[in-house]
């Protein structure tokens, strides 16, 4: 695969996480290993399986997206990073510790430090004001009050909070009470945080400008994002890599215009159908590569299909430059039409 | 006729010698033991009789006010305490008072832990469960008379009566309270690295405290339901006004007295469960789904 794929450079590494619910998991382990589905071990011995066989590389400095109706494993996936659920079987290092092998003391020390998480019912402490909630994590850290209220104060400006310092979360509406939920993550300043559907109780007007909002806070604070969803379109904006879970298994992992592109099953298909290409497909992964004459009008290099569409109504060609402002290609109306009409299943 | 399958009289006769025995060998000891309890009740009787009616109308009635910030429980208060001090029961109400608050007091000290401990383990919950359906359903005189033979007439025993019959709903309701906490927010808490220690004062207590208060009211009043009995052995106070209206075959003065005993419950639990509703607004669960 990638250069970056290295162990050292790795905030998540998950193999072979097998979790089984039930009272003799290891027995409907030794089914599920023999080679039975999910559906099988469950009917034979009445254990769910959560999760079969998750192997994940979770590159540090990314927004990671696993995508998955309910029901996939993608809740019980996350909260095995930071161990709220142990698994059957398998191995999780985190920024290179094995969290399995922590003591429970070790691992208060690890959900304290290194890690933090924001939660779909945002899991906010409804006796408290808004800047205590956002504190809460820091307190628990054993920092002093002034100094953590101060840390809180500046993350609700960040999340666009400021003048509810006080207020009770249940005063708020939905999308301010997730904000409180980030705030309260980000004040921890963990390199990882995790996102378990943190976006799927709003509206999609503000669940949109949530999505925004994190893109932009992961690239200038450059965390390691670890993102759940069961919104094909949430995942192909926000992620850098996605990873596609049905039934506690990984079906397919790679990059969003990947995933696109060439879907790996037909349970892929199904999502891909249905989902908006132009969103999906970076130009840079279809445009006419090299310096060719300057072209009038100009898109950076992480622009997609989306946002060059409108230009060819003025222009022929469009060019695109990296962040030097160094045009490294360009992109015709007809390349954008074929690369969107090709990759439609069942067409092309 | 049920058939007689084994003898049951050595049973009998082996739990009434052993009473005898505890109370011959360790009836000093036990009373050694409940000396402070003996030491909370007075002083909280000798604070309630020394203080001026006057002073005790007061706070009772700020309290009234500051649980509801409105007029209408201040005035119930007022009524109330009014028609106690007309009806010449003063003094009868305090000592009935001051039993029930020391009862409500040991209660707390000893509900709130083990509802605690019931719902942090099934087993524990499983095993003290039945216990409490025990102390509730138990005709009290049953353990009445053992105490009464361990203690002697007197305060004790009533006092122990009635903390065993007024704590079980605490008990249930801590419980209760503490497991009813929204998973989310617990869950929460722990993905942040807290210890059992801070999630039990931080989260589940804050959270459950309206439930718990619930728990308080409940025992207040069933301390106060026990008065009549308490006052057979020894309590004094309004229950005993009852019983020598009955005795005498005195209607008036048993009625007034059972009335004085109504309005000290209508004071206790309409103040108590202002404090829970203001408490639970505070926390913003009335709301919640």
């Amino acid at each position: 695969m990638n250069a970056i794929d290295t162990r050292q450079d790795l905030a998540i590494a998950m193999r072979g996480v097998t979790k089984i619910f039930g009272d003799d998991a290891a027995g409907a382990l030794t089914l599920l290993q023999s080679g039975k589905s999910k559906a099988e071990v469950q009917a034979e011995t009445n254990h769910v399986v959560g999760l079969d066989n998750v192997s994940l590389d979770i590159a540090k400095g990314q927004i990671y997206v696993v995508m998955g109706l309910s029901g996939s494993g993608k809740s019980t996936l996350i909260r095995h990073v930071n161990r709220l659920i142990e698994p059957t079987a398998g191995e999780i290092v985190v920024n290179g510790t094995d969290v399995l092998k922590m003591s429970l003391d070790e691992l208060r020390t690890y959900r304290r430090s290194q890690i933090a998480m924001v939660f779909q019912k945002f899991g906010l402490l409804p006796h408290r004001s808004v800047i205590d909630n956002v504190a809460y994590g820091l307190e628990v850290r054993g920092m002093g009050k002034a100094e953590r209220l101060k840390e809180a104060a500046k993350w609700i400006e960040i999340v666009g909070l400021s003048g509810y310092e006080q207020s009770r979360p249940r005063q708020l509406s939905g999308g301010q009470q997730q904000r409180v939920g980030l705030a309260r993550a980000l004040a921890m300043d963990t390199d990882i945080i995790l996102m378990d559907e943190a976006f799927s109780a709003l509206d999609p007007l503000i669940r949109s400008g949530m999505q925004d909002q994190l893109i932009e806070l992961q690239k200038s604070l450059g965390k390691t994002i670890l993102f759940i969803t069961h919104d094909f379109d949430e995942a192909l904006k926000i992620g850098d890599r996605i990873a596609v879970l049905k039934d506690g298994a990984v079906q397919q992992e790679g990059k969003p215009e990947d995933i696109v592109l060439r879907p790996g099953n037909a349970h892929i298909e199904e999502f891909v159908r249905d989902v908006n290409k132009a969103r999906a497909i970076h130009v840079r992964s279809i445009m006419e590569r090299g310096a060719h004459e300057p072209c009038e009008h100009s898109v950076p290099k992480d622009a997609r299909c989306e946002d060059v569409l409108p230009l060819f109504a003025e222009h022929e060609w469009v060019g695109v430059v990296d962040e030097g402002g160094q045009q490294i290609g360009r992109v015709t109306a007809k390349q954008v039409i074929k690369a969107l009409a090709r990759y439609t299943p069942g067409v092309g | 006729m049920f058939p007689e399958l084994i003898d049951t009289r050595p049973l009998r006769r082996a739990v009434d010698d052993g009473l005898n025995w505890v109370v011959r060998n360790w009836g000093g000891e036990f009373e050694a033991a409940a000396y402070p309890l003996l030491m909370l009740l007075k002083a909280i009787e000798n604070l309630l009789v020394a203080t001026p009616w006057w002073l005790i109308m007061a706070v009772l009635v700020s309290i009234a006010w500051l649980a509801t910030r409105g007029w209408k429980l201040p005035v119930t208060v007022l009524v109330s305490l009014l028609f106690l001090g007309v009806m010449d029961l003063w003094k009868d109400a305090m000592t009935t008072t001051a039993l029930m608050i020391a009862a409500t007091i040991t209660a707390i000290v000893i509900a709130i832990p083990v509802g605690v401990w019931m719902s942090r383990s099934l087993n524990v919950r499983k095993a003290i469960t039945p216990l409490l359906d025990l102390m509730q359903t138990l005709p009290s005189f049953v353990y009445l008379i053992p105490t009464v033979m361990i203690f002697g007439p007197g305060k004790i025993p009533a006092l122990i009566a009635t903390i065993v019959y007024a704590s079980p709903p605490l008990v249930r309701l801590t419980d209760l309270g503490l497991r009813s906490v929204d998973p989310a927010v617990m869950e929460a808490s722990r993905a942040f690295g807290t210890n059992p220690r801070q999630r039990l004062l931080g989260v589940q207590i804050p959270l459950a405290l309206p439930t718990i208060l619930a728990g308080v009211n409940q025992t207040t009043m069933m301390a106060l339901s026990m008065v009549v009995i308490a006052s057979m052995i020894g309590a004094g106070g309004l229950g005993y006004q009852v019983l020598q209206g009955i005795g005498r075959l005195e209607v008036s003065r048993g009625l007034f007295a059972g009335l004085g005993i109504v309005a000290l419950a209508i004071i206790f639990d309409r103040v108590t469960q202002s404090f829970g509703k203001q408490l639970q607004a505070r926390i913003g669960l009335a709301e919640a789904r």
